[in-house]
This record gives structure tokens, sequence and C-alpha cells, in this order.
């Protein structure tokens, strides 16, 4: 078959430069991804390797493994097509350092600043050693993530300072905005550097809302984690358990019922629309169309009151759990589904036309925010963003579980567009959400019958398990590591807005300020998914 | 144009009455909460909502809210940009250790006489982030709050209500 060899690149790139040096990584389950232990200097080497095998960074994160009797492990997961490929390097306790590799991927940049913030890891290399998510007041020698660490107690503050960047010139002034900014909104601060109206530089400092998510996952049992999952951000509770129960399955060779499978793509459609619908209409909003606000906020109410009374819950929080999902689709469910859908199609596309032909947004929503296709492989930005930019991404397509792997059944549409404006951005949103619409009345009317959840038993130790998902936003990517007692010793969680960020940043200079919260509109990250 | 009326009158006033199960509540206190928000502040309620941590499902439903269904501005009820200018904080948490100071200046920035409600679980008592190194604990432990909504989040209905109950 031809899909093996493309299958296998990166796994040749990694096996024909390294040689022996590459160690297959065989505590991780067969099930779950390809993991290769280089030594900790051809750390980087393998990053400059994969690059020019057109690789692209998915994410990069340490662990503490000393409860194993080893030191700290520094990962870094790389994606091209099919195929994902998981370099791991060990790095001992008494010189805790690694290669940086912000010189070969850009959002090394922030990923690295926060292994170096949380875990106590040095990237060597790296070009900005000023901390990520920890705030210049936590005491310098606090890293949550090690197991020396006490979770349960408050830190003390200590003074410090944040270094902004500065711009100087005449006429230059600098904006701050945040954290508690206009709105109902999440917080986080922007700074910018303007001159007249024209935005020269935005920094982001983000980590507000940081909970310390991915530590508190290590003092819960398995079951407890979806719980947690499933409010890392409120707005993709579906995607994220799905993304943590689908790690967690691969860990234990757990085969879902086709059923089981089905609900979820269901399920996970039905929180792409309700969220597309509300994005559209909050876009056409921030460019002063408050018509389509009223009117698609009328439409996405419909589809979260049908999840409450079908479902037990306005946004299917806690319905995704481990070996399944907690609710079924009776019959009568499924007329009711099918006519709200049938309702808001025809609403949706008398919307779309109007969007199309007002020509006051859209002059306000083409050519604004825009970010490069070039740009956007650079960034390794995920989901709409990446495809309202050229790159065709989707874990749909290239990382699916049943009923999307059924090509020849679901025939699944991803539009690419290539201008990487607000306007591509939005019409990403448009044609994904009738696409889902389109699956979903599929999925409805061939549903498989059998058991909604089978049971799962916990993993075993020292085991490792890693999902990807399509989540409304994009890739979200879960990595978990079973400790000695089996417990929950790491749980990664990578919301496609910890890469997106970075592309909002990028995109925004030469941009006015009034087009500013319309283009961090267009991107919609989510501010709890990045802190963590 | 014409689709854009066409479709504006086609719609026409979407905007409904509590259901029922929440209607005698809010009912009940309704009438006097109308009158409250006339005496008091003239009619008009201006929140200032404040994420202190929350993973984001408070705010959808706090926008829900004021969706063309639920429509809280005609009970007088709207959302200001500014603490400055409200009568009332919607505080969703739990409170951050990285927001803690951002949330004591935006109630101090907050003119007396003032409301605070705490929304959701995750306000009201930490939720599923106590203990935690990054987390100081629910809104109240950081602010003094009168009125509290639960609920993960809380459905429009609730937070109705609760705005209501927190005035009544």
């Amino acid at each position: 078959m031809n899909e093996s060899v493309e299958i296998n690149k990166l796994r040749d790139v990694i096996t024909s430069i390294f040689g022996s040096d590459a160690k297959k990584d065989e505590g991780q389950h067969p099930f779950s991804v390809l993991t290769y232990i280089l030594p900790r200097d051809k750390f980087a080497d393998a990053a400059k390797a994969l690059k020019k095998a057109y690789a692209l960074l998915a994410a990069e994160w340490a662990t503490d493994e000393t409860p194993f009797g080893r030191g700290f492990g520094v990962f870094a997961c790389y994606r091209k097509g099919w195929e994902y490929l998981i370099v791991k390097a060990d790095v001992p306790v008494e010189d805790p350092a690694f290669p940086s590799l912000t010189k070969n991927f850009v959002p090394a940049y922030r990923f690295e600043r926060q292994i170096q913030s949380l875990m106590g890891i040095t990237p060597a290399g790296h070009p900005d050693s000023r901390p990520w998510i920890k705030f210049e007041d936590w005491p310098e020698d606090a890293w949550p993530l090690r197991k020396s660490f006490d979770a349960s107690k408050p830190m003390p503050r200590v003074d410090g300072q944040y270094k902004w960047v500065k711009a100087e010139g005449e006429g230059v002034y600098e904006i701050p905005v945040g954290p508690v900014h206009a709105g109902i909104i999440e917080p986080g601060h922007f700074r910018f550097q303007a001159v007249g109206e024209d935005i020269i530089n935005l920094e982001e400092r983000l980590g507000y809302v940081h909970k310390g998510i991915e530590k508190k996952f290590e003092s819960l049992s398995w079951e407890k984690g979806a719980g947690l999952a499933g409010r890392v951000s409120g707005d993709t509770t579906v995607a994220h358990s799905l993304a943590y129960c689908m790690a967690l399955e691969s860990m234990t060779g757990c085969n879902l019922t086709e059923r089981a499978n089905w609900l979820r793509a269901i399920f996970l459609e039905r929180e792409r629309i309700a969220n597309h619908l509300g994005d559209i209409g909050a876009i056409c909003n921030d460019a002063a169309f408050a018509f389509m606000l009223y009117q698609l906020s009328k439409l996405k109410e419909i589809v979260l009151r049908t999840n409450h009374k079908l479902f037990g819950h306005r946004f299917m929080m806690d319905k995704i759990i481990p070996g399944g999902v907690a609710v079924d689709i009776e019959p009568g469910a499924k007329k009711e589904i099918l006519s709200e859908l049938d309702r808001i199609s025809k609403d949706f596309e008398k919307l779309a036309v109007i969007y199309e032909e007002s020509p006051s947004l859209e002059d306000r929503v083409r050519g604004t925010g825009v970010l490069r296709p070039e740009k956007a492989r650079e960034l390794c930005v995920v989901g709409i963003a990446a495809r309202a930019s050229g790159l065709n991404l989707d874990c749909r397509i290239f990382n699916p579980f049943p009923p999307y792997n059924q090509y020849d059944r679901i025939e699944l549409g991803v539009p690419v567009l290539i201008t990487g404006d607000v306007h591509a951005r939005t019409w990403v949103r448009v044609q994904e959400t009738r696409e889902s619409i389109r699956i979903i009345r599929y999925m409805l009317e061939n549903l498989p019958d059998g058991e909604i959840c089978l049971p799962v038993n916990p993993p075993s130790s020292g085991l490792c398990g890693f999902a990807a998902v399509e989540g409304w936003r994009g890739e979200i990517i879960y990595w978990l590591q079973s400790g000695p007692a089996g417990e929950i010793n790491r749980c990664m969680v990578r919301d496609p807005s910890s890469v997106n960020w970075l592309a909002l940043e990028q995109a925004i200079p030469c941009n006015i300020v009034p087009d500013f919260p319309l283009c961090n509109k267009s991107f919609n990250q989510s501010y709890s998914g990045h802190d963590l | 144009m014409i689709r854009i009326l066409r479709q504006i009158f086609r719609t026409g006033i979407v905007t409904e009455p509590l259901p029922s199960e929440a209607l005698s509540e809010a009912e009940e206190i309704g009438v006097r909460l109308e009158e409250a928000i006339r005496k008091r502040f003239r009619g008009s309620l201006a929140i200032r909502q404040v994420d202190a941590g929350s993973c984001n499902g408070c705010e959808l439903e706090i926008h829900a809210i004021n969706n063309p269904i639920y429509n809280c501005e005609r009970f007088g009820i709207h959302f200001t940009a500014s603490p400055r200018f409200a009568d009332m904080l919607l505080v969703t948490g739990p409170v951050t250790r990285n927001m803690e100071i951002a949330l004591r200046r935006t109630y101090n920035a907050t003119p007396p006489p003032k409301v605070v409600v705490a929304v959701g679980d995750c306000g009201c008592n930490c939720g599923m982030f106590d203990e935690s190194y990054a987390v100081v604990g629910g809104i109240d432990k950081v602010i003094p709050v009168n009125a509290v909504i639960h609920g993960c989040p809380p459905t429009p209905v609730a937070l109705l209500q609760g705005i209501l109950k927190a005035i009544g």
C-alpha cells in the first residue's frame, strides 16, 4: 500500500540519520504513537532533520520520571500528514538542561519557556529566558510540575518585574490592555506599540487563569481525570474529554463499540456547530454588524437547548467517559435532532447569503489580520487558523477515529482557504458548519446498534497514551503516562490555543488598533486552555 | 438590504418569558425587584463581569443571557465595560493566584454601594480546582460576596434568577 510508505516517512528519517542512537521506546503501548529515545545532545538535530522532511512541531513537554528512578524526560511531538512521531531525550536530575528547538521550530518558543517555568529544565540556546505562565511574583525555585513540589500549599509572593518589549521613537506610544478588559471575556494582557492608528508590535502576556490543571491531574484517578479534562476549556468540553479518554483507551487497548464511537462523533460535531454559530455572529458584531450576532445567537441557543433536553447538559459536559459515552440517543431524539437541524440550516443559509452580500462587512473582514500561508507553516498553527491560511490539517482526516475513517461513507469535506484574513477564518467556519450539519444527519440515519459504554481497565505501570482530536478550534493533543503504581504520573494537555496565540501576535502588526478586537475574535482562542 | 429586513421581520420577536418552573420564583421577587432597581439604580442595573480564573463555561452562559431569547436588558440589566460604572460584579472563578490582585483592584475600582455575585461551582467553592498551588480559593476568599449562583455552568435561567435574587 502506498499509504504505509507515507506513514513511515518520519520514522525513516530518524532511523536512517541516527541509526543505533535512536532507540524505540518499548514502554509505549502498541496502540500509542511511535516514540524514539535519542541522546540528549541529538535532540535538536532530530528537529532539524525532521524539519527538512517537512514535519511540523505539534507539542513539546517535559516529565518528571524520578518515581521510576530516572531523571527528567523531554519530549517533542512532530506531525506530518498521517504520521505523528515523538522524540524523547532523557535529562539527568543533576544537570537539568536540553538543547532548545526554538531556532528550528518557532512554536517551541513558548513550549520551552513553559518547560523552564514549570518543570525547571533549561532549554539551552533559547533566545528568551523570561518565564511564561509563571508570574514574576512566584518564588524562582517553584517548579510545580516536579514531583518534589508540594502542590497543596499556596506559594509566597516575592518581588519581581516582567521585562516588556519596548519600542522607542518619535510618535511611538503604548496601549496596555487587560487582564480585566472590556466585555464578557477571559483575562489576558495585550500590550500594543503603535504609531498613529497603526500597530507596530503586539506582545501578549497570558497565564492569568493558570489553575495548575496538569498538576491536578496527577492527584486524580483515571476516571475523575475525564471530568477535569472537560473543564480545561468550557467551550470545548466534548473535544477535551474525548481526547483524554482516547489517550487513556490507547494505553489500555480498550476497543469501543461502534455505536459509542459514532455517538462521540455526533457530540463532537454538535459542539462544533454551536461554537461556529456563536463565533460567526460575534465576528460580524465586532465589525458593527449586530444583526448577524442576534440571528446566529438565536440559532446557537436552539442547539444548546436541544442538548439540554436530550442529553441533560447544554454543553454536554461529562457525557464522554472512558470506555464510551454516558448518554444515548433514543429513537425519538433522532427525529428531534433532524428537525432541529432543518430549522437551523434553513436560517443559516439565508444568513450566509447576507454575510456575502454586505459590502460594508466585506470591507472590514477582507485583508484584515492576515496570517500568510508561509507564516502559518512556520508557526505550525492548527485548526481553523491553519485551514484559513492554506494548511490542509484536520485530525478527522489525518488521524481519524470511526466513523471518520470510513471515507467512502462520511466523505468529509475540509475547507482550505489561502487568504488568511478575518474573512477566511469566518468562511472556514461557515463551510464547516454546513459539513457538520450534513454528517450529523448521515450519522443519525446510519447509527449502528450496540452498547454505549464498555468497562476500561486501569492501565498498568509505565505506559504512555496519546490522542489527537479535532475540536472546533483545532487539534487537541493529550499525552498520558502512568506511574509505578499505575496512577497518573503526567497528563500533558495541548489545546490548539497553545500554538495559535503566537499566530495572533504575528497577524496583528500593520493593522489598525480598532481592528484588533475583530482579529482577536476571528481567532477566538481559549485563555483557559492555554494557561492550564 | 431587503434580505436583511425580510429576515428581521420574519424572525419577529423571539424573546420569551422565563419558563414556568422558573417563573414562580422569579415572579415572586420580580415585582419588588423592578421596584428596587427603579429606586436604587434608576431603572438600570450595570454589571461588570470578571473572569477570575474560570474555564470559560460560565462566560458562555453569561453571553447567553444577552441573546435575544433571554434578553436580560428587558429587566433593566446591562453589561458595562468598566467597573467604574458598575453596580454589580458578576465574578466567575476559582480565583487563581495570578488573578487575585487584578480582582482586588477591580473590586476597589467599583464605586460603593456594590453587589458581588459569585457565579458557578468554582466561584462558590472552588469546584474541581481545590487544593492547588495556583488557586487561592472561591471568590469569597478574596473579596466580600453578597450572593452565589451554583451550577457547572449555571444555566441562563439560573443566572437570571440569581441576579434577581441578589438585588431583591
